[in-house]
């Protein structure tokens, strides 16, 4: 292979972005160096076990990676605002959505999700850590080496161009001879193997470490949607591995799982795809819902309404999120009886998921409610999530799919689904959970821009498409003619995009204004709240909690407040068992993404040779018999007398 | 139920350990003994097996017991329910409509 064909080459926009890549690495080297903060990173972040720690990374990582999917989704929508725009080329825009698509999903929402329930889950149910902090390190080495790994595929050797779904026929070598959905097979591989161990470690987590006296009914429903994502991870990963695993085998050794040729079938990818795809929908909805509960109940200054009920919701949605893959593909010609019963596993889904809104209109009924930026983003996804639920009811039904399968309908549909049900939610979370991380608060007026431009950008952006969908226009068109009267929809809604750029940028100054010039004195309660990981300290401490909670009933600590029994005893305080940071978890991370680079190539004497780094990391791992340390009571006391005042 | 193990003769044990031991000898016996079919032979092997691992979970290893047993029930429940939706499901929805037509 030659130097050229390596990186990509012959245009102006990616030749811009491997000189800003180039330029920002050895920029951010060099800052780190004249900082001399290498020991300190690779202390305090690189080698850490801290969930809270790891959550952040998780954040950080998807906020970057929402950068980079957004800019995607800008260069689409300009190429799109004019018909017979030359600005993309048909291959450049394939390469395009598929990125956006892929990074948005498994990049940006998962990393957003997880990192909040990193953060989270552990402090609310008053454990002071989760059940495998060193496994959990390696999940976020995993899924940030993997992101890297799909996202250098722009600038080396070609991106994968066959849409997030990556149908067969299309992603077979056949028909895409590039390395480029080489990088989506393993890369994505690579990411999935993390999301899978973040997933055993969150169910074993919250079975086994809640706080004493929490018994099932009275985990905050935050936990409760954690806890049904993972589980559903853990259903539904494997599927994945599977089906990527015989996807590199096609592509990587020449089988024939998925080409008619030989007689395998292309249908049978799409099917594990989706089998895998739906539950999917479902890991990055359910968290978010948790959060919104949270928020709503928060701001309203009331318990949730109908809490059971939600419980009960949550895990059907979740059983029934298994049942319902075929309606991604009701046009593939199969019987009425699939059809129908598909049809109806999916609009029952929509009976829970309804539940959840009334249970969040009561929540507010009566309340006193504030308009905080966490509230706000809740207030707006109910509106829009609803939009997004009904259109989904009419994709649902098999007959009528005919029509709008494909179209930009569906597209809409969709990102009416996810920009409400998890941006907003992510958004919502990290208003509301910002200042346990950080011991500040994110401004709330500078928050007010990133709302409403951002709510207004998108509803501007995504409510044409519906139009042009029903209008006849299919997804992934890169260019459309002046006859077809698209032409002010699509304009309109590039405009949007815009807008919705800058409530995104909005968000970034305002993380940067508020690192800055916040207020540090926001106590360890700023917003009032009902949970547990309102308990302690803001940020938290490493050790979470000096004395371990008990719990006596559903939203504890709100009633504690009111009893005035908050405080601990100094007799209570015994030394603290902590996990010791460790260098294996994200010296297999860059292990496998070695490997996985030499994979993608097809260098398999490079890949065998440098798997011998990820033996070397499994061996050095389970030789190692460290059983962390002690937090002797002296210093507990010392961190705990500084917020709390002097401990009896 | 932790009361009944102390004192009382174990006959949970008994009947399990008898019970494996005849299932075991039942398969032995299909295999060699009897003029059925390849397939029928698997199907009936496959189905004591299903008995098999029933009575280990439940005889010898105490699955229910424990303070939070019934998530291992609720567990493998599940996890049943998951391989025959993966599996039929599948098998139902690539090999009907179009697709049957060859």
């Amino acid at each position: 292979m030659s130097l050229d064909e390596f990186f990509v080459t012959g245009d102006p926009l990616i030749l811009g972005s491997q000189i800003a890549i180039g330029l920002t690495m050895v920029g951010l080297v060099a800052l780190i160096t004249y900082l001399k903060r290498w020991k300190w990173l690779w202390r305090e972040w690189f080698t850490t076990v801290d969930h809270k720690k790891i959550g952040i990374m998780y954040i950080l990582a998807g906020v970057l990676m929402f950068f980079r999917g957004g800019v995607d989704g800008l260069l689409m929508k300009a190429q799109t605002s004019r018909p017979e725009l030359g600005f993309l080329d048909a291959q450049h825009y394939d390469e395009i959505f598929t990125t956006h698509g892929v990074i948005m999903i498994l990049f940006m929402a998962m990393p957003l999700l997880i990192g909040i329930m990193n953060v989270v889950v552990p402090l609310q149910i008053g454990a002071r850590d989760v059940a495998f902090p060193k496994l959990n390190a390696l999940s976020f080495w995993l899924f940030f080496v993997g992101a890297m790994l799909f996202n250098i595929s722009f600038v080396i050797g070609g991106s994968p161009d066959a849409g997030w779904t990556s149908y067969f026929p299309l992603a077979g070598k056949e028909f895409t001879p590039g390395v480029g959905n080489n990088y989506y097979a393993i890369a994505l591989q690579i990411a999935g193997i993390g999301t899978l161990a973040t997933g055993i470690n969150f169910v074993v987590t919250i079975i086994k470490m809640r706080a004493p006296g929490m018994s099932w009914m009275k985990m905050p429903i935050f936990t409760w949607t954690s806890f049904v994502t993972s589980i559903l991870i853990v259903a539904a990963f494997p599927i994945f591995t599977v089906a990527l695993a015989f996807m590199s085998l096609d592509r990587l050794f020449g089988t024939h799982f998925f080409t008619v040729a030989a007689g395998g079938d292309p249908m049978l990818w799409l099917n594990l795809f989706w089998l895998w795809g739906h539950p999917e929908v479902y890991i990055v909805v359910l968290p978010a819902f948790g959060m919104f509960s949270e928020v709503i109940a928060t701001f309203s200054r009331k318990n949730l309404f109908g809490y059971k009920s939600m419980v009960y919701a949550v895990a059907g949605i979740a059983f029934l999120s298994m049942l319902v893959w075929v309606h991604h593909f009701y046009t593939m010609g199969n019987s009425a009886a699939v059809n129908s019963i598909f049809s109806l596993t999916t609009i029952m889904i929509a009976i829970p998921t309804g539940v959840k809104i009334f249970n969040w209109l009561f929540t507010m009924r009566k309340g006193r409610i504030e308009f905080s930026n966490a509230m706000l983003w809740s207030l707006a996804f109910i509106p829009c999530f609803t939009i997004g639920g009904v259109t989904g009811v009419m994709l649902a039904m098999a007959a009528a799919d005919y029509q709008y399968h494909n179209t930009m309908f569906l597209v809409a549909h969709f990102h009416y689904v996810l920009i409400p049900g998890v941006v907003f939610a992510v958004f919502a979370g990290l208003y509301y959970w910002w200042p346990k991380m950080f011991g500040f608060k994110l401004n709330e007026k500078i928050g007010k821009w990133h709302f409403w431009l951002f709510v207004i950008g998108f509803n501007m952006t995504f409510m044409p498409m519906f139009f042009v969908g029903l209008d006849g226009m299919s997804r992934r068109m890169y260019t459309y003619s002046e006859s077809t009267g698209w032409a002010p929809w699509l304009g309109f809604s590039a405009v949007g995009s815009v807008v919705m750029a800058a409530g995104f940028a909005a968000l970034c100054y305002n993380i940067y204004w508020s690192f800055r010039y916040a207020s540090r004195d926001v106590g360890s309660d700023p917003w009032n709240g009902r949970t547990l990981e309102w308990a302690t300290a803001s940020p938290a401490p490493h050790y979470n909690f000096a004395v371990v909670p008990e719990v006596d009933r559903i939203d504890d600590f709100w009633y504690k407040k009111k009893e005035g029994k908050t405080g601990i005893k100094k007799s209570d305080l015994k030394p603290v068992h902590m996990p010791s940071n460790s260098w294996t978890p994200i010296f297999l991370g860059v292990a496998f993404g070695i490997v996985g680079f030499f994979l993608v190539f097809e260098w398999f004497t490079l890949a065998v040779i440098s798997s011998i780094l990820i033996v070397i990391g499994l061996v050095a791992n389970s030789f190692d018999y460290d059983d962390g340390y002690h937090i002797p009571v002296d210093e507990l006391e010392e961190e705990e007398r500084e917020w709390r005042g002097e401990l009896k | 139920m932790s009361s009944t193990h102390s004192s009382r003769f174990p006959w949970n044990h008994l009947i399990g350990f008898i019970l494996s031991i005849a299932l075991t000898l039942l398969a032995v016996f299909v295999k060699f003994y009897t003029s059925f079919s390849d397939s029928i032979v698997v199907w009936i092997i496959g189905t004591l097996a299903i008995f098999q691992a029933l009575i280990q979970l439940f005889m010898f290893m105490h699955v229910t017991e424990g303070k939070e047993g019934w998530i291992n029930v609720v567990n493998m429940i599940y996890s049943v329910f998951l391989a025959l939706v993966i599996v039929f499901g599948s098998i139902w929805v690539l090999t009907s409509g179009h697709a049957a037509m060859h």
